[in-house]
């Protein structure tokens, strides 16, 4: 497990920039929930996760569901950091003909373990997947990355009650808690809270972070990795939007259009230039 | 066949256990109705296969999808209104989208289930299952049907919906003449004058008009259309040629299943007059299974009735 905090920081800040990017270039998509996610996304894909870009099939490698299945860009720009397709791919995203669907496809993305995208559902998918696993004598791990909204959904409680009943303890659920969703704040629409009491009433096993730390993130994964007979979910308060300071904690930029003047801002916030992704395209062509 | 099967669900359950015995990755779940849906049967053979999710069928949808993931075959069963409405979503997204290999077999179509009443009575399920791309549709009609039927469905890539009655069923086919092949409809009688297609439950009962128009100087084709999706273009193509009218018949509602599908060919290859026979775009109620279908006009006289008229419209 790679524990060069500094160096996963820097990785954090390249992928929210492909991020940012490619979400620009598409004319669409949600900045705000790629943004919150780029720690957990980075610990995951570059310390966590046993996997091997060459073998994307590879049935042995962890899996990951991106259960919020909205926040692509920031798992587009994960894969394609670790090779599983050409970094330039990124700036197809959302265009007709481009295997970067709006929402995460596992039949057309390279490394795409799930199709998601409508909440409640790959939580499910995880949950299925761990069984497989268990059932297979497999040892491999999964991971679903959860929004905060989507705790609203009946379905993720349906998954939490059999991940628990299954014993489940191959499956680490992460909620990524911005507290935002498209209408407003969590609170004012549906409120979730309390989380922590909730997912430990299912019979998982709670741990909570701040999910910008990289280095509290990485020992909660390695926790949940040492837990035995249930399954672990990591409560990761975060903010949305995070690293642009205009988005941080702004409903609005859960799904805005990223204009010119927007975008241009946000690169130099995340002292971002075109030279950046030219040294990016030419590190992975090396 | 060595023993008589009463009906479609327990053939399901006893074809189920024979595939488990052909292949150690057939898995099955089940949201707490395994005694109706008869997945019982494999849980008696294979307990450490059979999954229970609860009531709790569109988790059961998503973790049908992450089994299929990692190579074993899910079998997933509830009635057909569940399964097909409330679970819908995330058949549609979680399973057909992404082309996994989940099998989705339901028991209790229709208005025949009787007494439970028009909230169990799924006369819709065909019209929402075959307008989702990547899904193939069958209706098994009798066990000697359903037996075969579910081997194939293992053997198939990709989603299945499997649509099955709950009441006790006539043998229509001997299992040595009975030839399936998905897209390929059945022909269950020959006949000139007029064709019958029809699904499930109602191919008994058009066999039984079929006898009826014959008293009458009649000859009755009747078709099986077991497999909705995909369905035997060629064969209603050839019928309304052949026989120049068409009665569809079914346990469902004549908008978007079956009848649906056959005027949706012949309006665009073939136009020849056609009569549907289903329940009639309204909820039914409770009842015994046959009053019910009776009241709702689900009979072999109404579909003999519907063959006059049929054959009344024809111009030629």
């Amino acid at each position: 497990m790679n524990r060069d905090i500094h160096q996963l920081e820097t990785i954090a800040n390249e992928l929210r920039c492909l991020a940012l990017r490619a979400i620009y270039l598409a004319g669409s998509g949600h900045p705000g929930g790629s943004l919150s996610a780029a720690e957990i996304v980075t610990t995951l894909y570059f310390s966590v996760l046993n996997i091997d870009p060459t073998r994307p099939d590879w049935p042995e490698r962890d899996r990951v569901v991106l259960s919020k299945g909205h926040g692509c860009p920031i798992l587009y720009a994960a894969l394609a950091k670790r090779g599983y397709f050409p970094i330039e791919e990124l700036w197809t995203l959302r265009k007709l003909g481009s295997r970067l669907q709006g929402h995460p496809d596992m039949r057309k993305t390279p490394g795409i373990d799930a199709t998601t995208g409508s909440l409640g559902q790959g939580i499910s998918v995880a949950v299925g997947m761990a069984l497989g696993g268990k059932f297979q004598k497999k040892s491999y791990r999964v991971y679903a990355i959860m929004g905060c909204g989507e705790q609203q959904e009946g379905q993720v409680w349906e998954a939490a009650m059999s991940a628990a009943h299954y014993c489940l303890d191959n499956l680490v659920g992460v909620v990524d808690y911005n507290t935002l969703q498209i209408d407003g704040c969590n609170a004012e629409i549906m409120e979730i809270a309390p989380l922590t009491e909730k997912w430990r009433a299912f019979g998982w096993r709670v741990l909570e972070v701040n999910g910008h730390d990289i280095a509290q993130l990485l020992d909660a994964f390695a926790e949940a990795k040492n837990t035995r007979g249930k399954p672990t979910v990591i409560i990761a308060h975060t903010i949305k939007g995070k690293g642009v300071s205009f988005m941080e904690n702004q409903v609005k930029w859960h799904s805005s259009v990223l204009t010119k003047e927007f975008y241009e801002q946000a690169m130099t916030e995340l002292r971002c230039t075109e030279q950046f992704f030219k040294e990016e395209k030419e590190a992975l062509h090396a | 066949m060595p023993e008589k099967i009463p009906n479609n669900r327990v053939a399901y359950g006893k074809a189920l256990v024979s595939v488990g015995e052909m292949y150690p990755n057939v898995v099955v779940l089940e949201a707490d109705l395994g005694k109706g849906t008869q997945t019982v049967l494999f849980r008696e053979r294979f307990p450490e296969r059979y999954f229970p999710v609860g009531i709790a069928e569109g988790n059961m949808m998503g973790v049908a999808a992450g089994l299929a993931t990692t190579g074993l075959i899910p079998f997933a069963s509830t009635f057909c209104v569940f399964a097909s409405m409330r679970a819908v979503e995330q058949f549609r997204n979680s399973i057909a989208y992404p082309r996994l290999n989940v099998k989705v077999v339901a028991t209790n179509a229709g208005i025949e289930i009787g007494p439970d009443g028009a909230t169990h009575q799924a006369i819709e399920d065909i019209a929402i299952m075959r307008a989702i791309p990547n899904v193939t549709v069958l209706v098994p009609s009798d066990p000697v049907m359903t037996m075969k039927l579910i081997p194939m469905v293992a053997n198939s890539v990709g989603p299945v919906y499997v649509r099955i009655g709950r009441q006790d069923t006539p043998y229509i086919y001997d299992e040595n003449n009975l030839h399936l092949e998905f897209g390929k409809a059945v022909l269950a009688r020959e006949g000139h004058d007029v064709t019958i297609i029809a699904i499930g439950n109602m191919v008994c009962r058009s066999l039984a008009a079929a006898e009826l128009l014959e008293r009458e100087g009649i000859s009755a084709r009747v078709l099986d259309m077991f497999s909705i999706k995909p369905l035997d273009t060629a064969a209603i193509v050839q019928a309304a040629r052949e026989t120049g009218c068409i009665v569809t018949a079914e346990d469902h509602n004549i908008l978007g299943g079956l009848g649906g599908a056959v005027a949706e060919v012949l309006s665009t290859e073939m136009p020849v007059p056609l009569v549907r026979v289903g329940v009639q775009d309204t909820f039914a109620e409770s009842g015994d299974g046959e009053a019910v279908l009776r009241a709702y006009g689900l009979t072999a006289e109404r579909i003999a009735a519907a063959a006059h008229t049929a054959m009344a419209r024809r111009t030629s």
